[in-house]
């Protein structure tokens, strides 16, 4: 555990000291909950309508798989036409694009912002590197299948897939998601506790609360 | 010519090893772990060696060392040269040379955590670089298991066939002939 994370006399300017217990103070414990459909099943499907058409990613490259955005974002492939856009911030971001391999050190920054994300929320994993480990299967530092770590709801293959597979990947999760199908967000907080035992199985010095944000 | 007549300068005065010529501006020393800093700093100082390209190890397990290699480069004559230096494998240590070059220190932090190579009082040599919270030993240690701990860490999809490349393109381009 981070030293500013542990509990602690501090003195106020006032000269009054208190003790600080920042998980408790500074962070929510509560864990994530299933957010079950608010509305008539009509409604719903408009509310999945809407979701599918405006998908915003993270910018976030979390492996060589990253360099097949700049094309997509730009004009030669354009996804902006697709309702599908680039956020700077995991608050305003919707869909985490996990792009190639991912080292147990990214890892870490990628469940913190994947926990930072507002419901619902989705997952792609890019590359084959995601699904069984690719060329790094025998690698020390990169993990294997991102659906131990986190909920994936769409997997897109090749090493590298092109932008045009990726264009066809996120029109597949546009019908997963209108199909109320994509609930990533919802298994993580049904088996919350799998997935962070599986989180901290892989990344031995954790350092952060468990759920946070 | 160059290398070789600058080696025969040094050779005397700081007991070189070995001289490995790989081109006309680029040839590599051996030298030992003492004499090594001062050499450096009279590279640096007298010779124009003033950019310290790179700074790396190579794990002789056979022989129970560590080589480390110094790349130097000389700007204005447009030349490189190699140190390498024999460290013995067991508890590791070299003399730092952040006072030298100050990027040093993070090679040698990297050195630290890849290898295990101790370097003494050079800065936050023992902060985490690119591991973060490694309970095994160094991973470029060539003792170190790479397939093995990924097998105990990091969970198969079933499912995943794996072919030896040469007899894989043997059968694709001839056949069972």
């Amino acid at each position: 555990m981070k030293e500013e994370l542990l509990k602690r006399m501090v003195k106020g300017p006032d000269g009054v000291e208190f003790e600080v217990e920042p998980l408790r103070d500074y962070y929510c414990e509560a864990g994530p909950t299933v957010q079950t459909p608010a509305y008539t099943a009509i409604i719903e499907k408009l509310f999945n309508w809407a979701r599918s058409e405006s998908i915003w990613i993270l910018g976030f490259g979390t492996g060589c798989g990253a360099i097949e955005m700049r094309p997509l974002m730009t004009p030669r492939f354009d996804a902006y036409r697709y309702g599908i856009q680039w956020r700077p911030t995991p608050r305003q971001a919707n869909l985490f694009v996990i792009s190639g391999y991912l080292s147990t050190k990214t890892l870490k920054r990628v469940i913190r912002s994947y926990e930072q994300m507002q419901s619902p929320k989705y997952v792609v994993g890019l590359g084959s590197c995601t699904i069984n480990g690719g060329m790094y299967w025998d690698s020390y530092n990169t993990i294997k299948r991102l659906d131990d770590y986190l909920p994936v709801d769409l997997y897109i293959a090749g090493c590298m897939p092109r932008p045009e597979a990726l264009l066809a990947g996120f029109e597949d999760l546009k019908k997963l998601i209108r199909a109320g199908k994509a609930e990533g967000a919802n298994q993580y907080a049904e088996n919350f506790e799998w997935y962070k035992a599986n989180q901290k199985s892989v990344i031995h010095d954790w350092d952060m609360p468990d759920y946070n944000w | 010519m160059v290398m070789q007549a600058l080696y025969d300068t040094l050779k005397p005065r700081f007991l070189l090893g070995e001289f490995t010529k790989q081109r006309d501006d680029l040839a590599f020393i051996t030298v030992e772990a003492v004499r090594l800093h001062a050499l450096l700093r009279h590279l640096r100082d007298q010779e124009g060696f003033t950019h310290l390209v790179l700074l790396t190890a190579v794990d002789w397990l056979e022989d129970g060392q560590f080589q480390l290699t110094y790349l130097l480069n000389n700007r204005a004559k447009r030349q490189d040269v190699g140190l390498r230096v024999l460290i013995a494998r067991d508890n590791a240590t070299m003399e730092s040379i952040h006072d030298l070059w100050a990027a040093a220190a993070t090679y040698q932090r990297e050195l630290r955590e890849m290898f295990g190579i101790d370097f003494p009082d050079s800065p936050r040599l023992h902060e985490d670089f690119i591991l973060e919270g490694w309970q095994d030993i160094p991973p470029y240690r060539r003792d170190f298991d790479t397939l093995k701990y990924a097998q105990e860490n990091y969970r198969d999809r079933p499912g995943r066939e794996t072919r030896d490349p040469a007899q894989h393109m043997k059968q694709q381009l001839y056949g069972e002939d």
